[in-house]
């Protein structure tokens, strides 16, 4: 086998597979786009844009699509703070520190189904939930936490954060461990304060990692799925639909595999131009600037 | 918890108590739902449906007997290790090759080659989910197991080749020199040194797609239809729906559903932790 062969052999398979069932199917789903079609039937009744117009101008879409940006901003504002805070707190010599970090992944590890049913039943209206606030003295915080249009959200929020923020924390430990023990040592002799030290030290140092943290989530963030479907379906009237859980509910459950299709290009349109954006503006900026615009 | 103390040797200004009072919250906040519906599955749903915060009085092993000895969690149990298992193996043995090609051969359109697979990261496999379903059916993989490893393994190949090429190359080029002075042809180094020498990486991407596979829900939901072919993840959906009044049961099928994915995190923890920084910090 010469030099090509070789190549040949060690690429064909991969290229394969992921030509067939990745970039394949994605043309497919541009190409679907433009037409009407329920997915059994031959490809035939070409409508131009008009799923697209039809996308962009339906009220439950554009509802999707502001629920995804509003989970996108609140896990930065939210879980950004809180699992920094955390890692900071945490990343000193710490009997138990071993047990601590494998018990805050856990979370992450659990399918989101798994911990959707398990969120779901602590919820239900007579569940846990509620029962411990009132065990507390605090009915008057007591919710309808997945029926209440107006909380619902916020409540999956809360879901995905207890999810979501484990990661978050163990990526910035590992992070402020290739900070230099010094630094610290150095900085505290100079007089500087813990907070000090931390805001312009040790956070500036772990920015590539903070950055890269910020992207995973946003594109988490936009391709949210199973957790939503399995707490409340995109429900109550909507209120929680997300680009994904609208694309499966009109590509499977109505057969409209065109317009589904659209949501679809229009759902990865968005991922791209996210990506694009923050590669351009925010990876490729220097680390004097570690929180993405953000002030600390 | 109470080894959990700190050994100050940074002093700062202000108390320890504080951060083992943190730390003892975040565990509390973490388990507790963990903890929560573990012992649920130990009452009664009349039970739970009169106290739902209270504590297991008497203790009922029914529920959880119940699940064990069905027949259906353990053929989802099956099931899922099945197409977790042949999901892996392709997505590794497919991800080492391309890695290795894209790492140790010099070749016009290698680097062409390798952002056309760093791409894929940004496609979700949400986005492909339509045109899959149709592409399944037409080649016959619906209700297989080789139809959800398949595009699995498809939509894994980025991260893994991400991962993995970095391990390849940097691989001294005089270890190369060598076995081919020795005789060995580039195939021969590839399996005799450099799979045994990337052994970590591979087990970091193996864990990590087998992870991914087991706690999948959206393309096994789309593509298996029949229970007997359930995974996991949709039998936990599923009985969650179908037992709607029975909540004592469908905590013990969730709690036990929990174990499989638990057992594996916690032997494999070093490699997933190393394996996601890694990657992240690549």
């Amino acid at each position: 086998m010469g030099r090509r062969g070789e190549i040949a052999f060690f690429l064909t398979p991969a290229i394969l597979l992921y030509v067939v069932f990745v970039i394949y199917p994605i043309t497919r789903a541009g190409q679907y786009s433009f037409y009407r079609w329920n997915g059994l039937q031959d490809l035939t009744d070409f409508i131009g844009f008009q799923n697209y117009r039809e996308a962009i101008t339906n009220s439950v879409f554009q509802g999707a699509l502001m629920n995804n940006l509003t989970i996108i901003i609140a896990s930065l504002v939210v879980q950004l703070p809180i699992g920094l805070g955390i890692a900071l707190l945490l990343n000193r010599k710490l009997k138990g520190r071993g047990a601590l970090r494998t018990i805050i992944f856990i979370p992450y590890v659990l399918a989101e189904v798994v911990a959707g049913v398990m969120w779901t039943l602590i919820l239900t209206p007579r569940g846990a939930a509620n029962a411990t606030l009132q065990n507390l003295g605090l009915e008057n915080l007591q919710q309808l936490w997945l029926a209440d249009p107006d909380i619902a959200l916020w409540t999956l929020f809360g879901v995905l954060t207890w999810k979501y923020v484990g990661f978050a924390i163990i990526l910035f430990l590992a992070g402020l461990q290739g900070v230099p023990e010094e630094l610290h040592e150095a900085a505290a002799l100079d007089g500087a304060s813990w907070w000090q030290i931390q805001r312009r030290i040790v956070i500036p140092m772990i920015g590539p990692t903070i950055r890269i943290w910020a992207f995973l989530s946003m594109i988490g963030s936009i391709q949210l799925f199973d957790l939503v479907w399995i707490m409340t379906g995109g429900g109550p009237a909507n209120s929680t639909q997300t680009m994904a859980t609208y694309l499966i509910g009109q590509g499977f459950e109505r057969f409209r595999f065109g317009y589904g299709s659209a949501v679809a290009v229009i759902m990865f349109s968005f991922s791209l131009i996210l990506a694009l954006f923050y590669q351009r503006f925010v990876l490729a900026r220097d680390v004097q600037d570690p929180v993405s615009g953000r002030k600390g | 918890m109470s080894n959990l103390e700190l050994a100050g040797r940074r002093r700062f200004n202000f108390s320890q108590p504080f951060v083992y009072f943190v730390a003892l919250a975040l565990i509390g906040i973490t388990l507790g739902p963990v903890i929560y519906i573990v012992l649920g599955g130990f009452r009664s749903t009349g039970a739970l449906a009169a106290n739902p915060a209270g504590l297991p009085d008497p203790w009922i092993f029914t529920n959880y007997a119940n699940v064990l000895t069905s027949s259906s969690f353990w053929q989802q149990v099956f099931n899922s290790t099945v197409i977790a298992l042949i999901t892996t193996a392709i997505v590794v043995i497919f991800g080492v090759m391309a890695a290795f090609a894209l790492a140790r051969y010099q070749f016009k359109g290698r680097e062409g080659l390798f952002t056309f697979f760093v791409l894929g990261l940004l496609f979700p496999v949400t986005v492909a989910i339509l045109p899959l379903f149709i592409l399944t059916r037409d080649l016959g993989l619906t209700e297989s197991p080789l139809g959800v490893a398949l595009p699995q393994a498809a939509f894994g190949l980025p991260m893994t080749i991400v991962i993995l090429r970095p391990f390849l190359r940097a691989l001294p080029t005089e270890l190369e020199d060598a076995a081919l002075i020795d005789g060995t042809t580039r195939l021969g180094f590839f399996f005799r040194i450099a799979l045994p020498l990337s052994g970590p990486g591979l087990v970091t991407v193996g864990v990590l797609a087998f992870i991914g596979s087991w706690n999948a829900y959206l393309l096994p939901l789309l593509l298996l239809s029949r229970p007997e072919n359930f995974t996991l993840p949709l039998g936990v959906a599923t009985f969650s729906t179908q037992y709607t009044q029975d909540t004592a049961a469908v905590l013990a099928f969730t709690s036990l559903s929990m174990i499989p994915a638990l057992v594996f995190f916690l032997l494999m923890q070093r490699y997933i932790v190393n394996g996601l920084t890694g990657a992240v910090k690549g």
